[in-house]
Order: structure tokens, then C-alpha cells, then sequence
């Protein structure tokens, strides 16, 4: 467990460098957390975040890439575009959330 | 901090037309890809069934000498029974249903979103001249029909899985 500080704020991370509390994310820490990796965000990578968000909310983990181009209708050349090399780990990255564990 | 895969590449074979065991190698493709890392199928003997135009919707699965598949209470399926005309279409149907419930996409929506991945998608020559297959007979992500040697030189530094 690491603690960094993040758009001015106190953030926990995991040793795979995922946040452990969703709670303390808001789109400040995001913009700061995909600058990390080299993503601009934009409206697409908005629209991707914040499904993911609530997506979480309603299932408890991280949506895999299927959940993702099957319920926000993002196909799956966007998603490799926009999260580029490992969009499944980028996108929860980026959204706060722990490491996906769906093999799908 | 969070970092990405660098430098793995994984190579798969997959030589078996089954429908069961059509999926360890693309769960296994796609997978690699969600994560970044980059990955490649190539299809051999029974395996080009999967990639096969007018097969690859229409792979089976048969609980014939497969002492692992039971019904879904548990129960076994003894071979006397297994062998029985229609249980393969059973079997099928059953297995399509629980891929299905776990949100599993058939062969062809599958690898095409492996393919959409940046996966690439390979068949081997020598199969394809012994079913006499050419490139039209397969599907349209196919990136080549390509030799053994060749392959080995794509799968130049990955980790090889044969399935």
C-alpha cells in the first residue's frame, strides 16, 4: 500500500498501483491519474469513465471490456484506441476502481 | 505506481475444432490483450474448424469419452449414453447456453473482437492444403495462411500456449 498525492489530495493505492478507496475519486484525480499514462482525456474517454463509475456502483467491480462495448456501446477498436496497450487495467485505473478480475 | 505490459507477446495454437475447446485459446488471446499484451492465434488441424467460414458457427461438443462432462445436476454422462444419436446436439446446446450466461461470445463475435484487439489471426498451410481450404473459405480476419516456419519466426519471443 502506497499513498501518493494526487490533484492535492491524500490517495491510497494498492501494490498493483489501483486506488483502494473509489470514494476518494473525482475528475480532478482523474485527469491527474491518466496523465500518469500518457492519456489526454476526452469527452470519449469521459463517456468510458463514467459508465465505469456507476457500473461499479452497481456491481461492486471494475466492468470488464464486454460489459463496457456491450453496455455503453463502445466498440472494441475505441476502447484500444483511447486506452491504448491494456485498455481493461487503464480505463479502472483512470476511473478509480481496483483491478478488473473478469476474464472477459 | 501502475505499469503497463512492455514486451510479452503470447503466441497460441489452437489445433481442436471442438466448441469446449475452441475457448481456452481465445479467452486466453483476448485476455492478453485486455492487459496489453500482445497476442496471436494460430490455427492448425482441427483448430482451423474455428476459423473456418462455414464451420466456425457450427462447432460442437460431445460428451464421448469425456468422463468431465456431466449434466447439470452433476450427474455423469456415461458413454453408452453419450453415444446415443442426438447427444451431441444436446451437449452443444448446453454448453452455448452457459457460455452464454456468463456472457461468453460465440466463436465468430469472439474472435472478431480479438481481431478488433489488434489479435492476429493466422491459418497453417498444411492444413489448409489437406482440406483444401484457401484464403476465401476462411474468415475475413484471417491475417494470412502461413507455414510452420513462419509461424515460429512470429512467435519469435513469446510464450507459446498449445491448446
Amino acid at each position: 500500500m502506497t499513498t501518493r498525492e494526487i490533484a492535492g489530495k491524500e490517495i491510497e493505492f494498492d501494490e498493483e498501483g489501483f486506488m483502494t478507496n473509489p470514494e476518494d475519486w473525482d475528475k480532478d484525480v482523474a485527469v491527474a491519474l491518466a496523465a500518469d499514462i500518457n492519456i489526454t482525456l476526452s469527452e470519449r474517454h469521459w463517456e468510458i469513465i463514467e459508465f465505469s463509475r456507476e457500473d461499479y456502483q452497481a456491481q461492486g467491480e471494475a466492468p470488464g471490456l464486454r460489459r463496457i462495448t456491450k453496455e455503453a456501446g463502445v466498440p472494441t477498436k475505441d476502447l484500444y484506441k483511447l486506452f491504448p496497450k491494456g485498455p481493461a487495467k487503464k480505463i479502472a485505473y483512470v476511473s478509480g476502481l481496483g483491478k478488473p478480475t473478469g476474464c472477459i | 505506481m501502475f505499469e503497463e505490459q512492455n514486451d510479452r507477446k503470447l503466441c497460441i495454437i489452437c489445433s481442436k475444432g471442438t466448441l469446449d475447446m475452441a475457448y481456452p485459446g481465445m479467452v486466453l488471446a483476448n485476455a492478453a490483450l485486455m492487459e496489453g499484451i500482445d497476442a496471436s492465434i494460430f490455427f492448425t488441424f482441427w483448430g482451423l474448424d474455428m476459423i473456418t467460414d462455414k464451420k466456425m458457427d457450427h462447432l460442437k461438443c460431445t460428451p464421448l469419452g469425456n468422463p468431465s462432462m456431466a449434466m447439470p445436476n452433476g450427474m455423469g454422462i456415461p458413454n453408452f449414453m453419450a453415444m446415443l444419436p442426438g447427444m451431441t446436439d444436446f451437449a452443444t446446446s448446453m454448453m452455448k447456453k452457459e457460455m452464454e450466461k456468463l456472457d461468453f461470445p460465440p466463436p465468430r463475435e469472439y474472435l472478431q473482437t480479438i481481431a478488433d484487439a489488434g489479435g492476429k489471426l493466422y491459418a497453417c498451410k498444411m492444413t489448409a492444403d489437406m482440406m483444401k481450404l484457401t484464403e476465401d473459405d476462411l474468415f475475413e480476419e484471417v491475417e494470412g495462411i502461413v507455414g510452420a516456419m513462419e509461424f515460429l519466426e512470429i512467435a519469435d519471443g513469446a510464450q507459446v500456449i498449445f491448446v
